[in-house]
């Protein structure tokens, strides 16, 4: 392949590292220091970060986790354009300014889509594992060029926002690649195993709706406790979906995945583990309450879960 | 069959559910809950330092999606994007909040279903976009907004995004969801259609759009409810 994900960790590893020297050349900070460590140590994880030895990052990931911990990561001071100077803009930019803004999904779209299969001699364009990804970086780059050519602004002044909004988000930007890796290390435990043992050695499964309830229900507590269904539908659905559904209760199968991975989903929707849906977008809305996304979300949620016993025991 | 399973790694599980009910740091707290996950399924100290590094090694993708839209989007709003788009939605008399977010729950669901799950998101779309337009339809019928009413709306803006996304995203047949599911039950000795798989999950991604938009079109009420004065916004719309 030609253009590959490194390069995106090479891009997202430079924009840290600017963080990294705006925060630390800030006088002003109030958390000047720890602060500095903490996008300092984010950068190497993305500049170097599989070429250290993996002990070595894993002491700096509980670096940052105490850093987080002990309310190192503040926000820095941030210059913003006057009132006068910013309605002017808006003014004379009008429907203008949604051009990049929309330019971001459109491009990644259009690249992820229509440049995927495109092979130049033996090699692929993109990364074939990560062409999404990989849209979304040559989109974030066209954008920002459009951006600075539509608001006569220079991509120092870019980074200056980029870091404003990376300091606003703060140690949440990290939490979803924490969890997920809370996600690998429960697997390699024995996590997994514990909990299907616990479900299926204490309750029967003898009548057929508990048994859809079981399963249902277990794959949206077991999201709730992973963060993710996917880790959830090979447990539950090892453990229960196919021994007692299909086996005992001859299920679809088609019927009995589709519903149980969307049971999962509901767990999604219910979990601060899942913090790149649930706490990522309460820190970049700037909501005081980091669950306010979650509350919003718990009926739907429910409602679908009840929802997805009625079909299931229906359907299957 | 009852062969010995190993119950103390639900430690793990149990600090998560602690550090999150108790609100401690969530970075904390799930670091703590890997070290100790690990200490329980008597792993030594260099192989927990080193699942630790290695898992967030892996999983360096999860913040691109966040990291890389952030320079455009700040630019953007430093010359007033999201002054923009509140100003923008009011010129609409018959916008509310709620059917912005109907119709923005449908593109998302069925664009979602289609593949294209890149068209939506929340550091490119709802924070630049979506909540500054909702909010701005929902000031210009009822006035100002309560801290607490206009935290609610814009959660709500997140959760629309959300639960369009997971409910179209997987009816679409090249999704990695429905591709792992495939697998899964080959593995288990049971040859499905992947296209079955995702032909069955229409009745309830049909439902929630249903449910959903429900509590949407509710939300315009509560928004009516819960600001101060509601008839004298009324009269400056009119």
């Amino acid at each position: 392949m030609i253009i590959s994900i490194q390069y995106l960790y090479w891009l997202a590893g430079v924009v840290l590292a600017i963080t990294t020297v705006m925060t630390l050349a800030d006088r002003n900070h109030p958390k000047r220091w720890t602060a500095g460590l903490f996008w300092g140590l984010f950068a190497i994880a993305f500049l170097v970060g599989e070429r250290l030895p993996p002990v070595a990052v894993g002491i700096g990931v509980l670096v940052m986790a105490a850093l987080a911990g002990m309310g190192g990561v503040g926000i820095g001071s941030h210059r913003e354009l006057a009132t006068e100077a910013r309605a002017a803009s808006a003014k004379r930019l009008g429907s203008k300014l949604f051009i990049p803004a929309l330019a971001i999904p459109l491009i990644t779209v259009f690249v992820a889509v229509v440049l995927k299969p495109l092979k130049i001699g033996d090699l692929f364009l993109l990364d074939p594992a990560n062409s999404t990804f990989v849209a979304l970086g040559i989109a974030s780059l066209v954008s920002l060029a459009l951006a600075c050519w539509l608001t006569r602004d220079t991509p120092v002044q870019a980074m200056r926002e980029s870091r404003r909004l990376t300091e606003a988000l703060g140690w949440a930007l990290v939490l979803p690649q924490m969890l997920a890796m809370l996600g690998l290390m429960f697997n390699d435990a024995g996590v997994g195993k514990a909990v299907a043992h616990l479900a299926t050695a204490y309750i029967n499964l003898d009548y057929r709706l508990v048994a859809v309830i079981v399963y249902v229900l277990g794959m949206a507590l077991f999201t709730v406790v992973m963060g993710n269904g996917f880790a959830a539908f090979p447990v539950m659905t090892g453990g229960i979906g196919v021994p007692v559904l299909v086996g005992v209760f001859h299920a679809n199968p088609a019927v009995m995945a589709a519903i149980g991975m969307f049971s999962g989903y509901c767990g999604t929707l219910l979990t601060p583990m899942a913090a790149n849906y649930n706490i990522v977008p309460a820190a970049l809305l700037e909501l005081p309450d980091k669950y306010a996304v979650i509350k919003a979300q718990v009926p739907t949620a429910l409602a679908m879960l009840v929802v997805n016993i009625v079909l299931l025991y229906v359907l299957m | 069959m009852q062969t010995a399973i190993n119950l103390w790694p639900l430690l793990g599980v149990l600090v998560i559910v602690v550090g999150f009910v108790l609100r401690f740091n969530p970075m904390l707290v799930v670091a703590i809950a890997a070290v100790l996950t690990g200490v329980a399924a008597s792993m030594p100290l260099d192989t927990i330092l080193a699942t630790i590094g290695s898992g967030f090694i892996k999983t360096r993708t999860l913040p691109l999606i966040i990291l890389l839209p952030l320079a455009v989007i700040g630019l953007l709003e430093r010359h007033g994007l999201r002054v923009h788009a509140q100003q923008f939605i009011s010129r609409f008399r018959n916008a509310t909040a709620g059917r912005l977010l109907i119709a923005y729950l449908f593109v998302r669901e069925t664009t979602a279903a289609l593949g294209l799950t890149s068209l939506g998101g929340h550091p490119q779309m709802v924070r630049p976009l979506l909540a500054p337009m909702a909010e701005g339809a929902a000031v210009s019928r009822h006035g100002k907004l309560p801290a607490g009413v206009r935290q609610r709306l814009l959660a709500f803006c997140a959760a629309t995004d959300n639960i369009g996304l997971f409910f179209g995203e997987d009816i679409f047949v090249a999704f990695g969801a429905i591709a792992l599911m495939h697998t899964f039950l080959m593995g288990a000795g049971i040859d499905v259609e992947p296209l079955s798989i995702a032909f069955w999950g229409i009745p309830t991604a049909v439902c929630v759009f249903f449910i959903h938009s429900f509590r949407l079109y509710r939300l315009d009420r509560y928004l009516a409810q819960h600001t101060p004065e509601p008839a004298i916004a009324e009269a400056v719309a009119k």
